[in-house]
């Protein structure tokens, strides 16, 4: 009896001791590398740390890093346009997924075809996709959109410089960036229609439902939760857009395509402000934080629901 | 009972039109998320600049007149592709296949061991999923500028192995694993690390691939970083070498071309290979959210 408990014991402590050496590499990795510079991030906020550092040593300069954000119109443009790209790109980009992933859901022939189509620019990174669409937003009268907008309005829309336009570059930003993102969308709302029974379509079929009414009253309704996880997750990488700019524009034409993450860039990485970039950065995490927040929030209240 | 057959018709009919019509908005569709991607390939074997920009705006365009691989040559010239290539491959390579390892061992002690601190350890890994990368970047700068690490691959690797998000989607594959089959293990007196490398991972290759191929998708196009830990060409990956190129004079779009070509043709052919796996790693991001 005693040889058998204290085997037990025995046996705990070699598990906890295992279990630990199992997690150790993981933890060490993600305490120096994620847990470390994000709480660095909070410190730096506050001082006036540059990354090379310079003649005098770094100060603590309470607030002024955020005081001076709300009055940097660079910044507040770079934090603007992010949240105009959630409230255009996001209602859209979440539509055409669905619509895409519906289409794609019919029983017709060549379909596996098409829906390998519309992925792949997934699998073409966005460095390549910016490269691409810059030769069809070309400014010449002969640029493929150019041609294409003359094509459709009979000649009542001349040529336009897409990316060197104050007006223009920041909408020809997200239409790129749709074209490269929403197949990821589409399959996993294409997961989420192909888990609705069958036999509900039946069941409206036979109380004399057409195909409009079934999406409205079947598919939408049963695709709730994979709306809200697709709008939040669109919105989340909404804010981290960089690569199209960095590539495309560089945050202008006149900061009219500056974002919260190419400014973060610019001011920590190339004028050596990481005090400042740092503030950036925690605004920045914050307001993913909200989003995140709201989307437990929202999942929860579905589940309860139910 | 004719007005049932014509009612039959008229539904067979409305079915018709429906299938020419999803037809026509598959076709549509197909063809705008075709057309750039073929534009590139097809400009990239056209020598002649002033024919690419003469024919943009046209169906030309995707009509080769010439084909040659002058621009691939050319392009080899200005870029050291296969440097970067063999950058991108050692970079991406290696943070996967660590990965996998250091990512699974913690996500199996978290499932499947009874251990004190386990509940804290998950709730950490969990809060950890929320924090994008992009909030980390300038402050991960100046800590591994402390380090001396700039310029190098390892800069580019050892930040990411550890993955809070590949850790988790590990977690969810395991526990739902049937306990009874560690047990037996157990009774033969085998050992964790046994248990994990003979039962476990022969049981999981299916959530090993899809994390694999997510940080595949999310690691091979990245920008932000290598622009920032990178000085020349030496540890530069493909996209940073595709970015230069793009901004360096001849601004030549058959150059680039090629470039883009060439670099994305390894990975459009991996995803044809194994679309089935693609399409179930990226499904398998939303059923559990």
């Amino acid at each position: 009896m005693q040889k058998k408990k204290s085997n037990i014991l025995g046996w705990q402590k070699t598990e906890n001791v295992l279990a630990w050496i199992f997690a150790s590499p993981a933890l060490f990795f993600l305490l120096l590398f994620v847990v470390l510079p994000f709480l660095m991030a909070f410190i730096f906020a506050f001082t006036d740390q540059r990354l090379v550092p310079g003649p005098n040593p770094t100060a603590f300069v309470g607030l002024r890093n955020f005081l001076r954000m709300f009055s940097d119109a660079r910044f507040l443009r770079a934090m603007g346009n992010n949240f105009l790209f959630v409230i255009v790109v996001v209602p859209i980009q979440t539509t055409m997924a669905l619509l895409l992933a519906v289409l794609i859901n019919r029983k017709l022939k060549f379909v596996n075809i098409f829906r390998t189509i519309y992925f792949s620019p997934v699998a073409i990174t966005m460095v390549v996709v910016s490269v691409v669409w810059a030769f069809l937003y070309e400014a010449s009268a002969n640029g493929t959109i150019n041609q294409f907008v003359h094509f459709i309005t009979f000649g009542l829309i001349g040529p336009q410089d897409w990316l060197g336009n104050y007006k223009l570059a920041f909408p020809a930003i997200m239409l790129l960036s749709i074209w490269q993102g929403v197949g990821f969308q589409m399959v996993i709302y294409l997961a989420g229609l192909q888990e609705i029974p069958n036999s509900l379509y039946e069941a409206s079929q036979i109380d004399g439902a057409n195909v409009f009414q079934q999406f409205f009253n079947v598919t939408l309704p049963l695709l709730r939760n994979t709306t809200i996880f697709v709008v939040l997750s669109t919105t989340i990488l909404a804010f981290q857009l960089y690569s199209q700019v960095e590539v495309l524009t560089r945050g202008g034409p006149q900061n009219a395509t500056q974002t919260m993450i190419f400014y973060t860039k610019v001011m920590g990485f190339e004028q050596g402000k990481i005090g400042y970039a740092s503030a950036i950065t925690v605004v920045f995490f914050l307001i993913v934080l909200t989003i995140s927040f709201i989307q437990r929030a929202v999942m929860k209240e579905e589940r309860t629901v139910k | 009972m004719s007005n049932i057959t014509s009612i039959r018709s008229s539904f067979k009919w409305q079915k018709r039109i429906g299938v020419i019509l999803g037809y026509i908005a598959l076709l549509a569709l197909g063809f705008f998320f075709l057309f750039p991607t073929i534009a590139m390939i097809v400009l990239s074997l056209q020598p002649d600049e002033t024919t690419i920009t003469m024919d943009m705006g046209s169906i030309w365009m995707f009509i080769p007149k010439t084909i040659s691989l002058q621009n691939y040559a050319d392009v080899f010239k200005r870029v050291n592709f296969p440097l970067a290539f063999m950058n991108s491959v050692i970079i991406v390579g290696t943070t996967i296949i660590f990965g996998l390892v250091v990512n699974s061992l913690i996500a199996y002690s978290l499932a499947r061991m009874d251990w004190k601190g386990r509940g804290v350890v998950l709730a950490f890994v969990v809060a950890l999923m929320i924090i994008p990368f992009e909030a980390i970047a300038v402050p991960l700068l100046k800590v591994t500028n402390w380090f001396g690490w700039l310029n190098s691959y390892h800069i580019q690797i050892i930040p990411f192995v550890a993955d809070a998000f590949s850790i988790f989607l590990f977690y969810q594959f395991f526990i739902g694993i049937p306990k009874e089959l560690e047990e037996a293990a157990l009774v033969d007196g085998a050992g964790r690390f046994r248990m994990y490398w003979n039962i476990i991972i022969p049981l999981s290759l299916p959530v090993f691939a899809t994390v694999a191929i997510l940080q595949f998708i999310f690691k091979w196009g990245t920008l932000l970083w290598p622009l920032m830990v990178t000085r020349g060409p030496q540890y530069m990956p493909l996209p940073l070498a595709m970015n230069t190129l793009y901004g360096q004079a001849p601004f030549l779009w058959g150059d680039r071309f090629a470039f883009a070509t060439l670099m994305t043709l390894p990975t459009l052919t991996v995803f044809l290979v194994f679309q089935k796996w693609f399409v179930q790693s990226v499904a398998s991001t939303g059923v559990k959210g």
